[in-house]
């Protein structure tokens, strides 16, 4: 059970930030940035689809679903708010250009360090995950390193907004190193912690951007089903089809 | 009266609003970023070929938005991309004087010479 709730909680992350992101299709600031977030937001999907399947070849496997049979779908669509295990940043509003870009750089400098230490594990299955995700990963990191960069050292405006989208998303970036008991004790949290300031600090640095000082509160819940007030609203519009149709198929 | 009957549009000459985001971002986009040409090479040993143009902040913005736009079907394995205005092109008024005369020289085409049978892979 606990390794299930595991990796729920990494498919979730993966879903609902990719869910997110996708509200910028169609939207983008360019058309070449438009496709750039989208193709990021379905590397995350396939992600997600990866670990939610094997997720519920161990529900199904434990047979504590008799008779509801788990399956992908079933995991992401039917399951409520409080079953729903990912961090708090990535239910955030996807914001403005600049906060979409840092939330998008602390959620995929955190990701590599979680799957190069997945990869290395002794499941098998994650370990392959891993593998495929973090090559997507790396790149998503030189993306949106790029973007911080970018704003952080470009114009007046560029610069306050980014400013503005650091102050807004540090506090929720403590939860990705907090442990939550169902991680398994091959992951070490405090050692990807140590290598993710590093690499955001250096970044940030190059943006002209002060890594927030101080003791600040950092929020938490999320991976105990304890969501934002923008959750529900998520959930409900990504929701919507198989809660009125269920089973509705192509 | 000025009659408003519909009218037909062609892709490209959708009229802009006055005001409408559309056109605001278009300019502004222009002003900013600028076009680049971008070129794929699609195996190890072929040249680099044109693919397309798209608009970046600069060469690294430009090598990223080309990886996004032109590569996400596993076309290619390098990249290269040039400022469009650093390409010099001829002039299709020219086309006449530059390109005709090759017709009717047919001689220029090596095809007039006897290859002996141990010549392979001409």
């Amino acid at each position: 059970m606990q390794q299930i709730n595991f990796i729920l909680s990494l498919a979730d992350a993966n879903l609902i930030l990719s869910q997110r992101n996708a509200e910028w299709c169609g939207h983008g600031p360019v058309l070449e940035q438009d496709i750039a977030i989208t193709n990021i937001t379905l590397d995350l999907l396939g992600q997600a689809r990866n670990f939610y399947q094997y997720a519920a070849s161990l529900v199904n496997q434990s047979g504590n679903m008799p008779g509801n049979i788990a399956t992908e779908d079933s995991l992401a669509y039917r399951r409520t708010e409080r079953e729903f295990k990912n961090i708090l940043l990535c239910e955030l509003p996807k914001g403005d250009w600049a906060q979409t870009v840092l939330r998008q750089f602390f959620y995929s400098v955190f990701c590599k360090g979680l799957y190069t230490q997945l990869l290395q594990g002794q499941d098998a299955q994650l370990s392959a995950i891993a593998e495929k995700s973090l090559k997507e990963v790396l790149y998503h990191v030189r993306w949106s390193g790029e973007w911080v960069m970018r704003l952080g050292d470009g114009t007046a405006e560029s610069n306050q907004r980014m400013k503005q989208a650091l102050q807004f998303l540090w506090p929720y970036t403590g939860e990705m190193f907090m442990p939550a008991g169902f991680e398994n004790n091959e992951i070490d949290l405090a050692s990807i912690k140590k290598q993710w300031l590093s690499q955001v600090r250096s970044i940030l640095e190059e943006a002209t951007l002060q890594l927030p000082a101080g003791n600040i509160f950092m929020q938490s819940g999320g991976k105990k089903g304890i969501h934002t007030e923008h959750m529900g609203f998520l959930l409900a519009e990504m929701q919507y089809l198989q809660r009125m149709y269920p089973d509705a198929n192509w | 009266m000025n009659h408003q009957f519909i009218k037909k549009l062609y892709y490209g000459d959708i009229p802009d609003e006055p005001g409408s985001g559309a056109a605001y971002i278009a300019k502004a986009d222009t002003a900013a970023w600028p076009l680049w040409e971008v070129f794929i090479r699609s195996k190890r040993g072929l040249d680099h070929k044109h693919a397309g143009s798209l608009k970046a902040a600069d060469a690294t913005m430009a090598i990223e938005n080309a990886r996004d736009v032109y590569t996400r079907r596993q076309e290619g394995v390098s990249i290269w991309v040039v400022e469009s205005k650093n390409i010099h092109a001829s002039n299709p008024d020219d086309a006449e004087s530059f390109f005709d005369p090759a017709e009717d020289k047919v001689y220029r085409h090596p095809s007039f010479y006897e290859l002996p049978d141990e010549v392979k892979h001409m």
